[in-house]
């Protein structure tokens, strides 16, 4: 064992006699593209809404929630999909996602949220996790559309603009005021006093 | 035997009413109109919601102020009450908000709670939005004086 790894790394080390440098170049260069190549199409698969829906926990319960939301249908037929909001647009970050999902995959394998009881019961602590995230980012991924540095104030309705100018000016980010807007929210009365019923 | 002319009796009587039915089907108008069932019916104008206007004023005592703005994916449910976002004690001096009146935290014996009590939860079975619809019969309602502003 020991023998043929040693044998290998002779093998990676040693000058090669018998290929030009120029040959080598160019295999190594056209199978760069083509492993990068594969890796960019794996990864982009799995960034792709019919992909995270095919588990039937992101399909029964989040996915039919965000059906009845602005960004599923709208007036204009601009639909953002998962991956447009819950990863980031850029490699660097991509990657750091995507990396992180494998964490996802493990709860899949165990069954953590298989049923829509137990994903319910879940629901405060995910939801958590993308508020946390998207404050951190500042709004990230909202702002790979929504930036307001484009908004035109005077578009927007006469309740929306002093809220927008104020929410700016503190430096509050989207995710603080539009929590809820594509998924079904945990119970706020947790987190939000306004939010209880009676005496609660 | 005794089954069968049952059966029969009630085949009868059932065969009578479909027939006085036509009678009755002259006076009701579905909602296609009179368009034939393999033909296209017209298109019927989609009234649109009143987006984001003031605040309507009230036209009588106790009623339910209307809602100046559109509530299209406003939730309510049992873990979330989007309204009391802004329009809640704590958020509608930020929010610029009308606030929820207070008789909304009693409940029906009359205790006062901390919050919207559950009979006053769901804002929208009192509270509506308006769409731009002109009124289908002419209206001669004037408001009191005394809450006329």
């Amino acid at each position: 064992m020991l023998n043929s790894l040693k044998n290998l790394w002779g093998w990676l080390c040693r000058p090669s006699a018998k290929y030009t440098l120029g040959g080598l170049l160019t295999v190594g260069f056209i199978s760069g593209i083509v492993f990068w190549g594969g890796f960019n199409t794996a990864m982009e698969a799995t960034n792709d809404m019919d992909f995270c829906i095919s588990c039937h926990e992101m399909e029964e319960n989040v996915y039919r929630e965000y059906q009845n939301t602005i960004h599923y249908s709208n007036r204009t037929g601009v639909r953002a999909t998962c991956p447009d909001c819950h990863v980031p647009k850029d490699w660097q970050h991509k990657i750091v996602r995507k990396i992180q999902a494998s964490n996802e995959v493990l709860h899949k394998i165990l069954g953590t949220i298989d049923t829509p009881e137990k994903f319910n019961a879940k629901r405060m602590e995910l939801a958590q996790n993308v508020w946390t995230a998207m404050k951190a980012t500042d709004s990230r991924e909202c702002r790979n559309c929504h930036d307001f540095k484009s908004m035109d104030y005077t578009k927007q309705g006469r309740r929306a603009v002093p809220q927008h100018i104020k929410a700016f000016d503190e430096g509050k980010t989207c995710i603080d005021c539009h929590k809820g807007i594509a998924h079904s929210l945990p119970d706020m009365s947790k987190v939000d006093a306004t939010q209880a019923i009676g005496s609660q | 035997m005794k089954f069968s002319s049952i059966l029969k009796a009630t085949l009868i009587s059932g065969a009578l009413i479909l027939c006085s039915t036509p009678a009755l089907s002259e006076h009701v108008k579905s909602l296609r109109g009179n368009a034939a069932l393999d033909a296209d019916s017209t298109n019927i104008e989609l009234k649109r919601v009143q987006e984001d206007r003031a605040p309507i004023q009230r036209d009588y005592v106790q009623q339910p102020p209307l809602i100046p703005h559109d509530i299209e994916g406003y939730t309510i449910n049992l873990k979330f009450n989007k309204c009391m976002t802004c329009h809640s004690w704590a958020n509608y001096r930020e929010a610029g908000a009308t606030k929820i009146s207070q008789t909304h935290f009693a409940d029906r014996t009359g205790d006062v709670h901390a919050n919207v009590a559950a009979r006053r939860y769901f804002c929208n079975q009192c509270h509506v939005p308006q769409v731009d619809a002109a009124p289908l019969v002419e209206n001669e309602f004037k408001p009191l004086p005394s809450i006329k502003q």
